[in-house]
């Protein structure tokens, strides 16, 4: 095993060197060769070509999505490139009746819990079968029956949600543990602050998971906190804060499933923080070339969660570049598949604008409601 | 005089006063080495250092609370919030205290600083990337507040907020940041705050709008001069404390007035504007005041353009305006 010390200290930071994914403090199980570090993945076979898929899945979603972007089809696309053993092996961790709260990079995690491709894409195309009604931008869907909550664009607002909601849970005696995600940035919000300091008081049933993917746009995370890690942020409100690899599936899934575990129990919160790299820019407005040094980029790009795990199911399973091929080509089709549909389906209609606003329609904007229809309407429409 | 959109003209602002006055620091999330999400802080970086010009933790309430004490110590804080729809989290430190410091003090502690945010639609950015929430910070006694339509009034009037001695929050447009073009004057330049800019003359109908609406409300105005309704438009440029002598000189003129704005209806500035003119205007009037607003609904991503008040929208309110 690859290990390299922690320099703790007064002026140790929580900098993402690809390095600091190999200290000695950060759950491993898989290395990055694709073997074993203890020889006990934790994961089955089956289960582990079942993660191999989904995170492949998500990486085939990710690029299409970017290139409908890039020709104009989608708006917009935020993804999770690189981050997908973080996004998969969390929501993997949870039980049927846990919970979901994401923060925007997780819609891999959706899919995993069963919000379909087809609802996905319509929400990036704001069409009129997006189950939002084309209300938000690209990747803000909303899928309740998977166990998931809406996402939002601001920063840090779902972590006091997420702990509300598994308190009044716990209020009901219903056993669901709640996890709540939220990038590495987001630990500078307000909102990271409350949700921990109730989540300690209260010993809610979370499990927080920081994905420290390096960057907050083209803020680095030494700019969001002068402690050593994330990870120890947790101790200051009485939960305890574990650092895993999080380019690496079955740690993450270790990780996970002791803090679903512990939460399960009534023993209160943990925070997690999954060590990651955006491998993309932010999002398709973005350009990370403008600030993001590309000795770090490829550094990174040897630690790739999904070849990582290639390689260990080609020399366990004899995973082939066949399988990989007729996989990828599956994905393509299906892929094609929700495309089109999704480009069939019609806009929104004008009157949904109005709905949901409040449960029912108060006068003045059944009055607005009145004006828009019979008004003229707008280019393109 | 210089050829530039709107980016280009609140860079050379902040650049030449940053030139001037060493005591402005600029801050906030990626304004620094990269310039902004905008690229309107562009080159400061490079320019002052990162001693002025400084990428801060993911933090509106830091941001904003750093800035207050930055200016109580004596500096000149110009802060940007990335989009004004992520305010929310500082809007504490700039009601409760930014506002307030002066009066609480009895003039003690003034704070001046410059608030530069983003506003508006037109760049399918859904709930979070496009709000107008001008009006919530003109209900606040001690905010003035600003939004220029035009590269020349954006320069012009960040160098007079930047010499304000009062809290500005400065709204700038960013559907027009890179489409409104035009000449800027060079060096020192201002606009002075509290000074609208009637942008057409017209003897029929008053249209009072600001910011990115000016374009469509200019035209509204040509197509319905077509059909011999001339328009008044007046460009508030600094939207509190407003240019109410120009705005009740000309409604005394025309008798007719339309306020368009993006932000919703309901408690909009609109509705201000619209009773300021029945205290001051009210025997002028021939035709009720109308509003052309966003609708009173969280501002939609697919349907941005049905819910703006576009152009399309606009003219028939001026023909039943002028023809009532
Ligand atoms: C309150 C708030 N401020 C600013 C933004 C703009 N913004 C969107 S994402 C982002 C960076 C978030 O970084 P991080 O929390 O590390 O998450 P990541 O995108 O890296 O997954 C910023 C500043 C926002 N969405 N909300
Ligand atoms: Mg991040």
């Amino acid at each position: 095993m690859t290990t390299a010390t922690i320099e703790e200290g007064a002026t140790g930071t929580a900098r993402r060197e690809p390095d600091d994914a190999l200290a000695a403090d950060v759950v491993r199980v898989l290395a990055p060769d694709g073997t074993l570090v203890d020889n006990d993945a934790g994961v089955g076979d089956d289960e582990a070509v079942a993660l191999y898929r989904a995170m492949v899945r998500t990486r085939l979603i990710d690029e299409r999505a970017v290139m409908l972007q890039r020709q104009g089809r989608i708006g917009f696309h935020i993804g999770s490139l690189g981050e997908e053993a973080t996004v998969i092996g969390t929501v993997h961790a949870m039980r049927e009746s846990d919970w979901m709260f994401p923060c925007y990079r997780e819609f891999g995690g959706a899919l995993y819990r069963g919000m379909p491709l087809q609802r996905y894409f319509d929400n990036l195309y704001g069409n009129a079968n997006d189950p939002a009604k084309g209300r938000q931008m690209p990747d803000h869907w909303t899928y309740r029956q998977a166990k998931v909550g809406s996402v939002s664009s601001p920063i840090g607002t779902q972590i006091t949600q997420g702990v509300g909601f598994a308190w009044a849970a716990r209020m009901r005696k219903d056993p669901l543990v709640a996890m709540v995600y939220f990038g590495d940035g987001a630990t500078s919000s307000n909102e990271f602050h409350n949700g921990l300091n109730f989540a300690g008081v209260f010993k809610t049933p979370n499990v927080f998971v920081c994905r420290n993917n390096g960057w907050a746009i083209s803020v680095p995370t030494e700019r969001q906190t002068a402690s050593a890690t994330f990870a120890v942020k947790g101790i200051a409100y009485g939960i305890p804060g574990v650092r895993c690899d999080g380019n690496d599936i079955f740690a993450v899934v270790k990780t996970a499933r002791e803090a679903v575990l512990r939460a399960s129990r009534g023993e209160g919160p943990t925070l997690i923080e999954a060590l990651t790299y955006r491998m993309s820019g932010h999002s398709t407005s973005d350009d990370a070339s403008r600030y993001r040094p590309e000795e770090q980029m490829s550094a990174w790009t040897t630690l790739d969660p999904i070849h990582r795990l290639r390689r260990y199911l080609e020399a366990r399973v004899g995973w082939t570049e066949g399988q990989q091929a007729a996989f990828e080509a599956e994905v393509a089709g299906e892929l094609k598949l929700v495309i089109e549909t999704a480009e069939k389906v019609t806009l929104p209609a004008l009157e949904t604008m109005f709905d949901d606003v409040y449960a029912t329609l108060p006068w003045h904007l059944q009055e607005q409601r009145a004006e828009l229809l019979a008004g003229p309407r707008a280019k393109g429409h | 005089m210089t050829q530039m959109n709107m980016v280009q003209a609140i860079n050379d602002a902040l650049r030449f006063e940053m030139q001037r006055d060493d005591r402005i620091v600029v801050l906030g999330e990626d304004v620094g080495k990269v310039g902004g999400v905008f690229r309107v802080t562009a080159g400061l970086y490079d320019e002052f250092g990162d001693d002025r010009v400084i990428d801060t933790p993911l933090s509106e309430g830091g941001i904003i609370g750093a800035a207050i004490g930055m200016a109580l110590y004596g500096l000149k804080p110009v802060p940007e919030i990335q989009f004004s729809d992520f305010i929310f989290p500082a809007y504490d430190q700039i009601v409760s205290e930014l506002a307030k410091f002066r009066y609480r003090s009895g003039g003690e502690f003034p704070c001046p600083m410059v608030i530069r945010t983003p506003v508006g639609g037109g760049i399918r950015g859904g709930h979070y990337h496009s709000q107008s929430p001008e009006a919530q910070f003109i209900h606040v006694a001690g905010l003035k507040v600003v939004c220029p339509a035009t590269p020349a009034d954006a320069k012009g009037l960040l160098l007079s907020a930047l010499r304000d001695p009062d809290p500005v929050m400065f709204f700038e447009p960013k559907r027009i940041y890179r489409a409104a073009k035009g000449e800027v004057p060079e060096g020192d330049y201002t606009v002075p705050i509290g000074k609208a800019n009637v942008a057409r003359q017209g003897e029929h109908v008053t249209l009072v709008t600001w910011g990115a609406m000016l374009y469509e409300s200019l035209d509204a105005a040509n197509k319905v001069q077509a059909e011999g309704v001339n328009v008044e438009i007046i460009d508030l440029r600094t939207l509190w404390p407003l240019d109410i002598d120009t705005v009740v000189a000309s409604v005394k003129k025309t008798g007719r007035v339309v306020v368009v704005h993006e932000a919703p209806k309901t408690c909009g500035l609109g509705g201000e504007i619209v009773a300021l003119i029945n205290e001051k205007a009210f025997l002028y009037l021939e035709a009720p005041p109308k509003r052309v607003c966003g609708f009173d609904t969280p501002f939609p991503y697919t349907l941005e353009n049905e819910y703006l008040p576009l152009s399309h929208r606009i003219v028939p309110a001026l023909l039943e305006t002028a023809r009532y």
